[in-house]
């Protein structure tokens, strides 16, 4: 994560806030509002429901200010706090609904990728297009739960290993695995899409 | 040893973040020397992940900072955290 503050100031942060100042809880949430925003938005798949979780989340955050231990890191423990927000949301709404069949246990078969020979280089610029940004949301929603998670954290919210699974109370090796799974399944669903989503942008704008 | 493209398949996570063992690492590396279709799986691989962790696929709403930042402003004025 960029732009966040050094772990020193955010600990004198939080101790004002702690003290009286509450106003300085702006400050301090700051650098994470789009990682609690994109966790959210990856466990609910909407933008309205991650918006709402992400607000409750800094809520609770603020709240429950006094029972953070600086022997974790305050974005952990953050995106601990939205991940409980979010699933208590989806158990509400899912009550009335049948329970998700999209979670696969853990030692599910093998994930096989898309076989390609040659790969071009796809360039960042090509984000610039809005149905490449929504191709790659949709895939990354579209993973079952325990790898969507797991995926968020580590390639989005870039935690470490260590981290992830603090933050999801699992083993390292289950954080290695579900990653390795989850950028397997991604690479299968989306090599032949952005190919071709590559390739129509060489045919319909020539001269980039 | 020879490895297969399936056992290369196995360690393409471990690859890209750097944590295959010595041995391990020499034998992927062989492989990738002369398999275009393990090279092209692994640079896909790697794209695809560099692309989905742009900031501009999880972008914040429009006006998600204003009305985080107003809710917070109204539940939280004079309130101490316990």
């Amino acid at each position: 994560m960029t732009g966040t503050l050094e772990g020193r100031d955010e600990a004198q942060i939080i101790a004002s806030i702690l003290a009286g100042d509450s106003q300085q809880f702006h400050q301090l949430i700051r650098p994470y509002e789009r990682s609690v925003y994109a966790m959210a938005l990856s466990m609910l798949k909407n933008a309205a429901d991650a918006e709402d979780v992400a607000q409750e989340a800094f809520l609770k955050a603020f709240r429950n200010l006094g029972s953070f231990r600086a022997d974790s890191k305050f974005s952990t423990w953050l995106v601990s706090i939205t991940l409980n927000e979010a699933r208590s949301r989806l158990r509400r709404n899912q009550a009335a609904k049948i329970e998700s069949l999209d979670i696969p246990s853990e030692e599910q078969g093998h994930v096989s990728p898309t076989l390609l020979r040659d790969w071009r280089e796809v360039p960042s610029e090509i984000l610039e297009r809005q149905e490449v940004r929504l191709l790659l949301q949709e895939a990354v929603l579209a993973l079952p739960e325990i790898y969507r998670e797991v995926f968020l954290l580590r390639e989005v919210e870039e935690m470490s290993v260590k981290e992830a699974a603090e933050a999801l109370g699992v083993s390292d090796a289950s954080v290695k695995v579900r990653l390795h799974r989850a950028r397997i399944m991604l690479q299968k669903k989306l090599a032949p899409e952005l190919k071709k989503a590559s390739s129509q942008k060489r045919r319909w704008l020539p001269w980039l | 040893m020879v490895i297969d493209c399936k056992h290369v398949w196995d360690h393409i996570s471990g690859y890209l973040d750097g944590t295959l063992e010595a041995s391990v690492l020499e034998q992927v590396q062989k492989h990738l020397e002369h398999c275009e279709i393990c090279s092209a799986i692994l640079d896909s691989t790697r794209n695809i992940l560099i692309l989905t962790a742009d900031e501009r696929v999880f972008e914040l709403p429009l006006g998600f900072s204003d009305r985080l930042h107003a809710r917070l402003e109204a539940e939280i004025r004079g309130i101490t955290p316990e």
